[in-house]
């Protein structure tokens, strides 16, 4: 097999459509009498429904009905169930439509069904609700204290759920015994994920076969119509079926299963019509899932030579008002079990506190946990070098597992099967001049300059898996991934996928594989996705999973046909299987080029079976489902020099080093895409992207005209590359780089802000390092330096 | 992001714009709509009848050269402005101004005449009419009257234009000093979290005459006069140009916001007119 394509910077076969607005979304799909959904969401963080008067809006014009929470319980439809569960996790219903209380600003009160969205909106307005406001909760601290107003009565005190890894005396001695030790109070902002398409969803009910079509943003198509038909609808599951058409972006929103799509469906069947809705803005802010929301005390232990000798981190984290799908295992199994990242940590112990608040909830968001854990780990490693006046590059080098400790069993959990740490940072130093940056940074300060340099020498585990392993940790689903291979009589190939793209890119990276392995060109591969009718059964795109998941059950069912093929050619070569190699789309006698058949004419021979093996199917497809032996385990060293403004505050980025290792990369173009748009997010969070809510848990970032996302002019171009280090229990060797740029980033901008501050004394600051919080530290520390 | 229902007009003059005003108490003019829609599809203003002015457009978009004065129709949009040679000339403070607002698509639809009326008090062009002193020629059916800068912008969205008014014209005089318009954007919005315009002429190694006008900070753009004060004739240097910035806010009280409180806004209102006030000199 030939590598024509695999490791090629291709441009992406689907852009051209994304780009001329050839795209097929949810809401470029209309069906005959296609009826319009709006929902009137409580204005209130917490408040009783004491009634709701629907008369004023059934009675407009245009408007169909007008559901409420009880008739939809009373219809036997279920609550929204958790997906992965915890010991002693509580979980309370979490209902389409509420039927008591709201619980967070934006929970759905009641849907209002009309003939078109404009209808809907206007007699949404006219739905009159009468609420009993209560005082409302947002941060997870606040609402662990004695007094605090309660989410659920039945989890009293606001916990969901205790979870802790680790030896707790272990690291207690640890401590003990430390050379010295250091103590980081953090607060991990929220965010909000903002795909570039909102959420939409599209009910087709069919009276006629009683199968319902869910056309919705989802990056799991078929969780949603397992979530969906078993748990809450109660229908068999293979009366829905769930169509993710292309679907504008995703950062972990659109794996969980919102209230709109249990509406969208109980409504068509109602109405036997269609019933669309597609997300405002202003309803993507309130009730798409947020990310992040942690406060955490996290100390670290050196001992006289500066080995870090024990972690111990103590996480409230805040999971908004309901559990969604992953939520638990978000500041659970996905962070703690990061806590060693790089380093040689023998001793870690972490305890979360699992939080209901008054707030939208909290789900994975790009890192999911991982970016939350790494930017703990690498914002106390840089304290403590600074603290140890150790050069933060050297304290880490000294730390790191070293190449010959693989395979690696961390304290915490994960056994890392491969990693080789110092190339990446000496590559990044090397990029990044170091030398002569901590020069130019020392001349800097003389000059009343203020630059800082922030490290971020990452890890991230992803691709979870195996599926027993993640079952034990109490996911309710497999974490393996499917495909099937379908080769048609004129040698065209349809690859269907259990991944799901949504931004990624697999209808290039995965043509990539499969047109090396079968020898034919890109074009003749067409990959599909996102249609439970058409699919295997699979998983979706999540955790960076594809890559390493998805891409490993495509190269088994590809080879699959390629020995299938053999068999045929054999038949047809009179030769002896054995005697034959597949060589760039010929099958061919070992040493007898000239004696071959193409693949093209293996696949016109399956389907006719004219000339054919007597004891053979016809047929030229296989499936395979894959299931991984272990997690992938990228790393790679960030680098962000930026530099600290003291008359505003304001802070700049002058540059950004990524060097990355995931393994072999299948499309560079599309692994430098991931890195840069993830630094791009994870710097975001450390500068500006910032979730507020009032003490009434009001959302105050509610629009884009306060929630900053970045842009093209808050960055600089970034200098990237990387080292490969193949992972070595998958086919292609491939990690997963969806998520990288995100989970390094935030740690190295946060570091760099802070070492610029040094000269004020300041030692620590929160994110997001906001102009203005950096002015008024500067300010505090050092009044005689006010900026005039 | 739905709207609510409107009855929609597309008049092919001022005085049938002014009739349909005048007919329809609950109306609203648009021009760019770059502010207006947004507010309308937020169902924060649910004007009854909306009064296009698209059709107006060959009447009231022009850049003319008129003397003493630039004439600018109320339709211009932005981009004009920026890119006209003759204001980037005679009126840079504007031409700068208006090339800090939002993005080039911002700046394709959005009117000079639209941003001044609408008098957002976040806005960027308030700062460069104040510091131009520049004049509005309003129209009703009683016919035009002028107003000047220091007499249009009265608070919280609130201008001189009056019900049943237009703006038609913006008056800005030639000017040939030294000129600049600091911003801090806000990360989110880009609007102004503080803006500072700085107009002054140079009298050998003194400054001759001055004005600093301020937007983002107060309920309204205002000049700041104690800033003027300190600078007017004085020798030109970096300390002056300090001190004096300290008065950007004198008698203000600063906004505050989820952003920025009033300490750093007035901070921000110093630091910037200290970098216009330096600026300005420098290109004078
Ligand atoms: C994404 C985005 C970014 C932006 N960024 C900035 C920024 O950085 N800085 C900034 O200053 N602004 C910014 N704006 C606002 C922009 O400048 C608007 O275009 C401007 O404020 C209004 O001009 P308009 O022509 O769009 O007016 P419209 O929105 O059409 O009208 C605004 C108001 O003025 C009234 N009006 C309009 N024309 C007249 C007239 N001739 N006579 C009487 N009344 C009239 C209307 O009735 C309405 O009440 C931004 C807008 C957007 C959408």
């Amino acid at each position: 097999m030939g590598e024509k394509f695999f490791g090629k910077p291709i441009k992406r076969k689907e852009d051209p459509r994304f780009i001329t607005g050839a795209g097929n979304y949810v809401d470029d799909i209309t069906l005959q009498r296609q009826s319009y959904v709006a929902m009137v969401r409580s204005p209130h963080a917490h408040a009783t429904i004491k009634s709701i008067n629907v008369d004023k809006a059934k009675a407009h014009p245009g408007v169909i009905d007008v559901i409420l929470g009880q008739e939809m319980l009373d219809a036997g439809i279920g609550s929204i169930p958790v997906g992965w569960l915890l010991d002693g996790l509580k979980t309370p219903p979490h209902y389409a439509i509420t039927v008591d209380k709201a619980r967070h600003q934006g929970e759905i009160v009641a849907a209002v069904i009309a003939e078109d969205s404009y209808t809907a909106e206007d007699a949404a307005d006219l739905v009159e609700v009468v609420y009993d406001v209560h005082s409302a909760v947002a941060n997870p601290a606040k609402a662990l204290e004695g007094g605090a107003p309660q989410v659920h009565s039945d989890a009293p005190g606001n916990v969901t759920f205790n979870w802790q890894i680790g030896d707790k005396a272990a690291t207690d001695a640890a401590f003990a015994s430390a050379a010295k030790t250091v103590k980081l109070d953090l607060r991990n902002n929220r965010l909000i994920p903002n795909a570039i398409e909102p959420r939409a969803s599209l009910a087709d009910y069919n009276r006629g076969t009683q199968e319902y079509t869910l056309y919705t943003t989802s990056q799991n198509p078929h969780v949603h119509r397992l979530i969906i038909a078993a748990f809450v609808m109660g229908i068999p599951e293979n009366k829905l079926r769930v169509i993710s058409p292309d679907v504008g972006g995703g950062f972990g929103s659109k794996i969980f299963q919102y209230p709109e799509e249990i509406i969208v469906l109980y409504a068509s069947k109602k109405h036997k019509r269609p019933v669309k809705w597609n997300a405002k803005r202003s309803e993507s802010f309130l009730t798409d899932s947020h990310g992040r929301d942690h406060v955490t005390t996290a100390e670290l232990a050196v001992d006289a030579n500066a080995n870090i000798t024990g972690l111990r981190v103590k996480t409230a984290a805040n999971m908004g008002a309901y559990l969604t799908l992953f939520a638990p295992a978000v500041p659970t199994y996905l962070y703690g079990t990061l806590l060693a990242g790089t380093y040689r940590t023998p001793n870690i112990h972490c305890e979360v506190t699992g939080v209901f608040t008054h707030t939208t909830p909290v789900d994975a968001y790009r890192g999911a946990g991982r970016p939350e854990a790494t930017y703990l780990l690498e914002r106390i490693v840089s304290y403590m070098a600074q603290e140890l006046k150790m050069d933060p590059a050297e304290f880490r080098k000294k730390n790191f597992i070293g190449p010959d400790q693989f395979p690696y069993q961390t304290p915490v959990a994960l056994a890392y099967d491969s990693g080789n740490y110092v190339p990446a940072l000496e590559k990044a130093l090397a990029m990044a001049n170091y030398t002569k940056l901590r020069a130019d940074q020392a001349e800097g300060r003389k000059n009343g300059r203020y630059i800082g340099i922030g490290f971020s020498t990452y890890l991230e585990a992803c691709g979870l898996a195996p599926s027993a392993v993640v079952g034990s940790l109490g996911a309710q689903a497999g974490q393996w991934e499917s495909s099937l291979v379908r080769v048609a009589p004129t040698g065209k190939v349809e690859v269907f996928t259990g991944s799901h793209s949504h931004g990624q890119g697999h209808e290039t990276a995965f043509a990539q594989i499969v047109a090396d392995r079968l020898g034919v060109t890109m074009e003749d591969v067409e990959i599909v996705h996102g249609d439970t009718a058409k699919m295997p059964y699979g998983w979706g795109t999540y955790g960076s999973r594809s890559g390493p998941v998805g891409t490993s059950a495509i190269v088994k069912a590809v080879e699959k046909v390629v020995n299938k093929g053999q068999k045929i050619a054999a038949h047809l070569l009179e030769a002896r299987e054995e005697d034959l190699e597949f060589l760039e789309g010929k099958y061919q006698v070992k040493g007898s080029p000239d004696k071959a058949v193409s693949f093209g004419d293996i696949a016109l021979q399956a389907h006719l079976a004219h000339n054919y093996p007597a004891d053979l199917e016809p047929g030229l497809e296989a499936s395979a489902f894959y299931d991984p032996a272990n997690f992938v385990y990228p790393f790679g060293t960030h680098i962000a020099v930026v530099e600290v403004f003291p008359d505003t505050g304001k802070v700049e980025i002058l540059r950004y080093i990524a060097v990355d290792d995931c393994g072999p990369q299948i499309n560079p173009l599309i692994v430098q895409g991931q890195v840069h748009g993830g630094i791009a997010q994870g710097a975001a969070q450390a500068l500006f992207e910032n979730a507020l809510y009032d003490d009434n848990a009001q959302l105050l970032s509610s629009s884009f005209m306060e929630y900053a996302l970045p842009r093209a002019d808050s960055l600089p171009s970034f200098e990237i590359d990387h080292t490969i280090t193949p992972s070595p229990h998958n086919p292609l060797g491939v990690k997963g780089i969806g998520e990288a740029g995100c989970i390094a980033s935030t740690a190295a901008v946060a570091n760099a802000v802070n070492d610029a501050l040094e000269p004020f004394g300041i030692r620590h600051l929160d994110m997001p390092l906001s102009p203005p919080r950096i002015w008024k530290a500067i300010q505090d520390a050092v009044p005689a330096q006010a900026a005039d | 992001m739905y709207p609510a229902k409107f009855t929609y007009h597309a008049p092919w003059s001022v005085e049938e714009a002014i009739t349909l005003m005048n007919e329809n108490e609950d109306s609203k003019l648009i021009a760019g709509g770059h502010s207006l829609l947004p507010t309308m599809k937020m169902r924060l203003a649910t004007p009854a009848h909306l009064i296009d002015m698209k059709n107006l457009r060959s009447l009231l978009s022009y850049i003319h050269d008129k003397g003493d004065h630039i004439a600018i129709g109320s339709l211009t949009t932005y981009h004009q402005i920026e890119s006209s040679s003759l204001v980037k000339q005679a009126a840079a403070i504007l031409a700068q101004t208006v090339s800090e607002v939002g993005d080039m698509q911002v700046r394709n639809m959005g009117t000079l005449g639209g941003s001044i009326a609408h008098a957002d008090p976040a806005g960027d062009p308030p700062a460069a009419i104040l510091a131009s002193n520049a004049t509005m020629v309003i129209q009703s059916s009683g016919g035009e009257r002028t107003v000047a800068a220091s007499d249009f912008f009265q608070g919280f969205f609130e201008t001189a234009v009056g019900a049943g008014e237009i703006l038609k014209e913006i008056r800005v005089p030639k000017f040939s000093g030294g000129s600049s318009y600091q911003k801090f954007k806000h990360p989110a919005s880009g609007y102004a979290v503080a803006g500072v315009a700085v107009c002054l002429t140079k009298n050998g190694g003194n400054i001759g005459g001055v004005s600093v006008s301020v937007t983002g900070v107060s309920d309204g753009a205002y000049r700041a006069n104690g800033v003027e004060a300190a600078l007017t004739g004085q020798a030109f240097s970096e300390a002056l140009a300090a001190s004096a910035a300290a008065h950007a806010i004198d008698g203000i009280d600063a906004l505050e916001d989820p952003f920025a409180d009033a300490a750093y806004r007035g901070q921000l209102a110093k630091t910037l007119a200290k970098r216009a006030i330096i600026a300005a000199w420098n290109n004078a």
